[in-house]
């Protein structure tokens, strides 16, 4: 086994063996799906909420996971100096990032997997959806939260780091267009909501699958910007120790 | 062991090392090497340089100053291909608290690739029955041990083991003595950071003490102790020791209320205890021997100045 098979097999066992990385990857998600799906209590404007929704559960499931998960385990893995002992073994820096990318594209398989048959079997028949469209945008999406994800862990210590990514999980989620319209936001809000990675990557889901975006190449152009941004600034922010 | 044999009979190979921190200088040109099949120990109290330097070796850090070559590469610069042939041991940490143990242990064998089963290298560190416990469930002693097995799965060419016997029981240390030095005599080039000086004695072949950021010693432990014999005994507290130390040719300090010292083999023990009998003055506890490490240690920091007043 190669040493990037190896750390591969680790992290994707240990993301999924750990039950509060589950409970907001999958549970949280697949939750807020089913709930604001069958109790209409969202402005969602569409005739059925779970067309609104769908899109956007799937862009909050990718935030979990490269965002959020990510995150919070790189954080904690830095603080405990896993990846100061990981340092000197045959892995590499390089391979333990592509360890971490692979990990978090198998969580995301997972999710799809479960989260789009349940938005089916709410009622979501998404017309004509550009499958091929959602893949890269959920591909773009990715680079930017991860980005954004190992940004705070490799400056924050631990539990700071797990407060923080917990608490722009919760704002992203409320204010990033992924289960309350743009239109529904205060002016102010709703500018600044337009702008952040969340609302971008729910907007850019919504045009792909159900051609339902508010303005979808604005999105797409703040989708790629903080793909590159996001890495860029983790580069530069991020201590190994 | 490794299929590319090392150059230098020298494994480590430390050369006017410099480490500053900003305005500190916790390493001041240090020069040391470690061989093949040897256990050295770098020994010092906190704050001497011996993190400081392990981690230069072990390429977390870069030298500010000097030049270092560990299986004849530049560590900081191969940090990746070096770790396919170290084993480390750090100070603390290196594994997640929620981890579990047989996890870790399958895990460090897979990222070596060297054929080492989890199983085997937890019972060789008695921890088979910890298997499924987590980390953080483990005592001091036991993270110690796991931290050891891991280091291990590299089936290492040069180990570097900061501080590996520190908060462990007694069978644990027996067990991290004979572990080490099965690595050494099957070639691995071990060095070891302490500042238990019975460990360093009971453990090592080769022995670089530090002393702010300084090597202020370094060879065996023979080499250490030899020159330094010496006769401690004990007397009345008016004996005058300075006559006797004119009769003897030898200086006789006076180390505490009635104990005195003379810096000499055991071949003067009868002029010494003559000269007593001779002068009526009485003799007890009369030992002659070499110094133990610690007095080497104690002698050669200057933290001994105190209790030899």
């Amino acid at each position: 086994m190669t040493p990037l098979r190896a750390q591969l097999r680790h992290e994707v066992s240990t993301t999924l063996r750990n039950s509060e990385q589950l409970l907001l990857t999958l549970i949280i998600p697949v939750m807020l799906l089913v709930f604001f799906s069958l109790v209409d209590v969202l402005p969602t404007e569409t005739k059925d909420p779970v067309d609104f929704l769908a899109p956007g559960i799937l862009g909050l499931a990718v935030m979990s996971a490269a965002m959020v998960s990510l995150g919070i385990g790189t954080g904690f893995e830095r603080t405990y100096k896993v990846l100061k002992r990981l340092g000197a073994t045959p892995l590499g820096r390089g391979r333990l990032i592509a360890a971490k990318i692979g990990s978090v594209i198998a969580v995301e398989l997972v999710q799809f997997a479960v989260l789009i048959p349940v938005a089916y079997a709410l009622g979501w028949r998404p017309s004509a959806p550009d499958w091929l469209g959602a893949v890269a945008a959920v591909i773009v999406g990715t680079i930017a939260f991860a980005g954004i994800g190992l940004s705070l862990a490799g400056r924050l210590r631990g539990e700071i780091n797990l407060a923080a990514q917990n608490g722009l999980y919760l704002v992203l989620l409320l204010l990033g267009g992924m289960v309350i319209p743009f239109a529904k936001l205060p002016g102010p809000i709703s500018a600044v909501a337009k702008a952040l990675p969340s609302g971008a990557l729910a907007d850019v889901l919504r045009e792909t699958l159900a051609h339902g975006g508010v303005r979808p190449g604005t999105s797409w152009a703040i989708l790629i910007a903080w793909a590159v941004a996001a890495p860029a600034a983790a580069t530069r922010l991020f201590r190994w120790e | 062991m490794g299929a590319v044999p090392a150059t230098d009979a020298d494994f480590v190979r430390v050369e006017g090392l410099v480490v500053r921190y900003g305005e500190l200088v916790a390493v001041d040109d240090v020069s040391f090497s470690a061989a093949s099949g040897e256990v050295t120990a770098v020994l010092g109290p906190n704050g001497a340089g011996k993190t400081s330097t392990i981690e230069v070796c072990e390429g977390y850090r870069a030298a500010s100053a000097g030049r270092v070559s560990v299986l004849g590469m530049d560590p900081a610069h191969e940090q990746t291909a070096l770790g396919a042939r170290m084993g480390v041991m750090l100070q603390e940490g290196g594994v997640s608290p929620s981890a579990r143990v047989s996890d870790v242990a399958r895990q460090y064998c897979d990222l070596y690739g060297k054929g080492v089963e989890p199983a085997e290298l937890l019972e060789l560190v008695g921890l088979t029955d910890r298997a499924r416990s987590a980390y953080r469930r483990l005592s001091g002693g036991e993270k110690q041990r796991l931290s050891l097995a891991l280091a291990l799965a590299a089936r290492p060419d040069v180990a570097f083991l900061d501080e590996p016997t520190s908060g462990v029981d007694v069978t644990g240390r027996q067990m991290i003595r004979t572990i080490v030095r099965g690595l050494a005599s099957n070639g691995c080039a071990v060095v070891l950071a302490t500042h238990e000086l019975d460990e360093a004695e009971k453990i090592a072949d080769h022995v670089v003490i530090f002393d702010h950021g300084r090597v202020v010693a370094d060879g065996s432990l023979d080499a250490l102790r030899r020159g330094h014999d010496e006769i401690r005994f004990r007397s009345s507290p008016m004996l005058d020791h300075t006559a006797l130390g004119v009769a003897l040719g030898l200086e006789v300090r006076r180390i505490g209320d009635d104990e005195y010292v003379v810096a000499s083999d055991a071949s003067r023990v009868a002029a010494l205890t003559g000269w007593l009998a001779e002068h009526d003055e009485p003799v007890n506890d009369i030992r002659a021997g070499q110094q133990r490490l610690e007095d080497v240690f104690l002698r050669l920091t200057g933290n001994g100045q105190g209790a030899q007043a």
